[in-house]
């Protein structure tokens, strides 16, 4: 056995280990976490493949700066977005699940049916300009020079498009100082809301305090762990006395 | 080593891409999917790089990943758009126009 047949079965077991992750996990953060593993797995492939800058590129361009965009979008999102298990189209999931399954067996059985029995190597192209970086370099600004310029203007309308997508128009004008302290002195709360924490066995900011009477002041809790309900009330606030 | 193995790595990839996107109801996971096909289709091209001994390979798979970071940048928007709307990220909400 080779050491890129040993690097290929030890990549190749881990990056379907991640992508099986990827689709099986209940948590679109886990989800994430799965899909940047399998591509770090495929970027060492790529390195013992003989592509240098591309293996460099799958590690700073993917895991490092779209898995990170596809996190803050989940933070924006919010965590708690996990499927709906109600099937909306009657059978998909089995469906879908035997559709993937003859896919797989045709790509499969068509790929090994096709024979490429030997690999000519890429050290020879690489060698002859002094590294795998310079020769696609070549390749790059030269015979795809203007397939490089149009992407640009690609990259340019994306960035353009994000920005007007996701610009949010302020449709009420600021509020005032006055205003602000009308509302809060008016709005029933004048004082500060309870800390979380207050009263109960752990002061982390996941625990709502307790009222005097033992049962929990909801408006303790930042508002997210309301909406996802993320902590466990009960285990975290039973007085053992 | 045969090099049929880097191509059937890359099928199977793309088949669990497919699948993802098949079943999955966030669309932030469905779109996780689209990535996984994606960078299963770059290891074929890089695969095809080795196995011919040209670059062209390794240049396409460069350009596939330029795109599929603008496909990111606004297709993440889109999703962040439809959230602030309606506030949810599954793609069954999302069928205003059925109706």
């Amino acid at each position: 056995m080779t050491g890129e047949a040993i690097v290929f079965w030890i990549t190749a077991i881990l990056s379907v280990f991640g992508a099986v992750g990827m689709v099986i996990s209940r948590k679109a953060v886990h989800s994430a976490l799965w899909v940047a593993f399998t591509m770090i797995n495929l970027a060492i492939l790529y390195f013992s493949l003989g592509g240098a800058f591309l293996g460099t590129t799958q590690i700073v361009v993917y895991t490092g700066a779209v898995m990170m965009l596809f996190l803050f979008v989940l933070m924006i999102v919010g965590v708690d977005s996990s499927d709906s298990l109600i099937e909306t189209i009657k059978g998909q999931r089995i469906v879908g699940t035997i559709l993937a399954l003859a896919f797989g067996a045709l790509l499969t059985s068509a790929i090994t049916s096709t024979g490429f029995k030997t690999a000519t190597g890429l050290s020879e192209v690489n060698g002859a300009e002094g590294g795998n970086i310079q020769a696609l370099a070549q390749l790059i600004f030269g015979r795809y020079l203007l397939a490089f310029e149009v992407t640009s203007a690609l990259l340019i309308t994306a960035a353009l498009g994000a920005m007007v997508l996701a610009h949010n128009e302020r449709w009420a004008p600021r509020k005032t100082q006055a205003q602000l302290q009308r509302e809060r002195t008016l709005g029933g709360h004048p004082t500060p809301l309870p800390s979380p924490g207050v009263m109960a066995l752990n002061n982390s900011v996941d625990t709502p305090a307790l009222l005097p009477d033992g049962s929990i002041s909801q408006e303790s809790l930042p508002r997210i762990f309301q909406s996802t309900g993320q902590p466990d009330h009960d285990s975290n606030n039973e007085v053992t006395s | 080593m045969n090099p049929n193995n880097y191509l059937v790595l890359a099928g199977i990839l793309f088949t669990i891409g497919a699948f993802g996107v098949l079943v999955r109801r966030n669309a932030i996971i469905v779109f996780m999917s689209v990535e996984l096909m994606l960078n299963a289709a770059n290891l074929a091209f890089v695969a095809a790089s080795h196995i011919t001994g040209t670059l062209d390979g390794q240049a396409a798979a460069f350009f596939v990943m330029v795109v599929a970071a603008a496909e990111v940048v606004v297709g993440l928007a889109i999703i962040v758009v439809i959230f602030r709307t309606r506030r949810s990220a599954s793609i069954d909400e999302a069928s205003l126009l059925k109706y």
